[in-house]
């Protein structure tokens, strides 16, 4: 229709009327994808959300050595460990067997960034979601479990899909981790008191 | 009389009723057009076999879920304190409402296995090829819709499966670089599965992925007529036509196969009756133990397992030692059926007519389909995972290999016209 010109009416101007055909879809365009905006921020953690992943306290002299305690913290199972001198020392023996002993490739604090991924020894903290896809590793702190083989140091073992990690929840070979548990960041406000979800940086921290 | 297509009424075929109600609708409405359109004027191919049942089941299932599901929602409370106590409330004291309950549960099962038995025909009769090939896409996404459709609808009760099985799922984004963590908040409206996540997925569940489904379903419906059934010889009836300009190995689609459809929905209900009474849960096949516990973000079941239309893939998930590749695999195990119509190279489109290298390689995969299926929901070590890997391994060999075994392979001439004979 728009080349058939019939005498008596004006020239349709083709390439004009092709440039403001494309130009009001392009502005549409553009508006429409604002306007997506807030519907996707809709999704987002809601502000109720945010304030409830405040930090949380933990009074560790209530620990035994050796016991096991787990807390939330922004719908995320922390553990906490109180280490016994042993478990520490059961630490060093196998790095061999391990995807990454010096968690280079794992996700912590920088203070946790050592062989015991801890700042003090004696107490492990990790988010107790297995990096694997965030089931609940079990604790196995016996050595040598007869279902986890002679060599089991003691550590923690996921029954979903059956990663195993030690006590400092580094990631044995042939788990389907990739990566050790992660550790969120955290401080000791006194000798007893823990903060899981702050560090002197005051940063609110991974994940 | 020559008028321009878009002025004025369309001209009405002959025998069209005049007068009376009849004559009022059918003056503004195209009544008789699209009966015949649809259906007294679509023709299928007189030679469908038992395998051709299962595209109309899988209309009578999804009406099946839409009523059972609306239902469903007048009772149904979402919300991680509500959830889980209103499904028990529907399954203990709304009349009925354990029939209700338990005929859309069992209604997503038989979903897949139609859909699945729908698909293995397309694979056995080559109907995924030239000219269906949008026609076979289409059919995938409303594929990809019910997968999605079928898994924030097990989240829906609240029970402990539901909850871990959410966190599972949805934690398998975290594996793309960059953007995964954010992405999974996203998800969740959380810092974990909670609440928000629940509420999402409801509404996903209630309103956006069945009016996709349905547009998705419509759409496969409406490629279909333009391309025609395929039928198990894998010719196309549409190259023979008699003097009337019909198939000759066509029948109209009603009433022949309106008609033998119902006695495929009557064996179906039957079916589905016998495990809505007896066996709701199908061994824990249909629904797991552990969803009968409310939700619970401090306790992991001991052996997390989807349900067994997700096995397969899960496997595959499963199967491979590093978590980003594992993730990967199973992606890719769904969407290399979106490739069949351009990685099959053969002349043929039906197994009748092609070579032992295509038949075998359709049962090994199909073989390993099931095999994958069944390693899925065991627990993930020693054999298990042997297995899964030689398995995963063929599953993958089916599609990659597809362009060189099905040109090498040693096919016959199909017929000019249709196999069929007449019943006695």
């Amino acid at each position: 229709m728009a080349d058939t010109h019939v005498a008596g009416e004006p020239e349709v101007d083709a390439s004009r009327r092709k440039f403001l055909t494309a130009a009001t879809a392009a502005t549409g365009a553009v508006g429409a994808v604002f306007t997506l905006v807030p519907f996707i921020s809709s999704w987002k953690p809601s502000e109720r959300a945010r304030a409830l992943g405040a930090p949380a306290e933990l009074d560790v002299s209530k620990l035994d050595p050796g016991q096991m305690t787990t807390l939330t913290w922004r719908k995320q199972q922390i553990y906490v460990v109180r280490r016994t001198p042993q478990m520490v020392s059961s630490l060093g023996g196998h790095d061999g067997s391990l995807k990454d002993p010096k968690s280079e490739q794992s996700d912590q604090p920088p203070y946790a960034r050592n062989e015991l991924r801890a700042r003090k020894p004696e107490y492990l903290v990790l988010i107790g979601n297995c990096t694997h896809l965030g089931c609940l590793p079990k604790p196995r702190f016996e050595p040598a479990l007869p279902e986890l083989g002679a060599n089991w140091p003691g550590g923690f073992f996921c029954p979903c899909h059956g990663s195993r990690f030690d006590l400092a929840g580094r990631v044995f070979d042939g788990s389907p981790a990739s990566v050790n548990l992660r550790v969120p960041p955290y401080a000791f406000a006194n000798d007893h008191t823990l903060i899981i979800g702050v560090d002197e940086a005051g940063q609110k921290g991974v994940a | 009389m020559v008028t321009p297509a878009s002025t004025g009424p369309s001209p009405q075929p002959p025998g069209t009723p005049q007068k009376g109600f009849k004559g009022w609708l059918y003056k503004r409405f195209p009544v008789e057009e699209f009966i015949s359109d649809q259906l007294t004027g679509y023709y299928a191919p007189k030679n469908f076999n038992i395998w051709y049942y299962f595209g109309s089941l899988a209309l009578v299932v999804l009406a099946l879920q839409l009523f059972t599901g609306i239902f469903l929602t007048m009772f149904y409370k979402v919300g991680e304190t509500t959830s889980f106590d209103s499904v028990e409330f529907i399954m203990r004291e709304v009349s009925w409402g354990w029939l209700i309950r338990y005929l859309h549960s069992t209604g997503a099962s038989f979903f897949f296995i139609v859909v699945y038995l729908h698909m293995f025909r397309a694979l056995l009769y080559g109907s995924y090829k030239a000219p269906r090939e949008l026609l076979w896409l289409l059919g995938m996404a409303v594929y990809l819709a019910l997968m999605a459709e079928a898994f924030m609808g097990y989240v829906l009760p609240w029970g402990n499966m539901s909850f871990w099985g959410a966190q599972v799922i949805v934690n398998l984004f975290s594996t793309i670089p960059v953007v995964g963590g954010a992405l999974v908040e996203w998800i969740r409206g959380d810092y974990g599965i909670a609440d928000a996540t629940l509420n999402r997925f409801f509404s996903l569940h209630v309103v956006a992925i069945p009016l996709a489904l349905l547009l998705l379903v419509m759409l496969h419906l409406v490629a279909l007529r333009r391309t025609g059934s395929s039928n198990p010889d894998g010719i196309e009836i549409k190259e023979k036509v008699g003097p009337d300009g019909k198939p000759l190995d066509g029948i109209p689609f009603h009433p022949y196969y309106t008609i033998k459809d119902i006695v495929g929905i009557g064996v179906m209900f039957a079916l589905l009756a016998i495990v809505v009474f007896f066996v709701p849960t199908f061994g824990g096949l249909f629904l797991e133990a552990p969803n009968f516990e409310p939700a619970n973000p401090m306790s992991t079941p001991e052996h997390i397992a989807p349900v067994w239309y997700f096995t397969p893939y899960y496997a595959i998930l499963r199967a491979v030692p590093d978590q980003k590749i594992g993730a990967l695999l199973m992606f890719v195990a769904v969407a290399a059926f979106l490739f069949l119509p351009w990685l099959d190279r053969s002349p043929v489109k039906s197994m009748r007519y092609r070579g032992w290298i295509c038949r075998s390689a359709l049962a090994i995969f199909t073989v390993s389909f099931v095999a994958l299926g069944y390693l899925g929901l065991q627990p993930a070590e020693g054999l298990y995972v042997m297995l899964a890997r030689i398995f995963a391994v063929l599953y993958f060999a089916f599609f990659i290999l597809m362009p060189w075994y099905t040109r090498i392979d040693r096919v016959r001439t199909p017929p000019q016209r249709v196999t069929y004979h007449a019943h006695a």
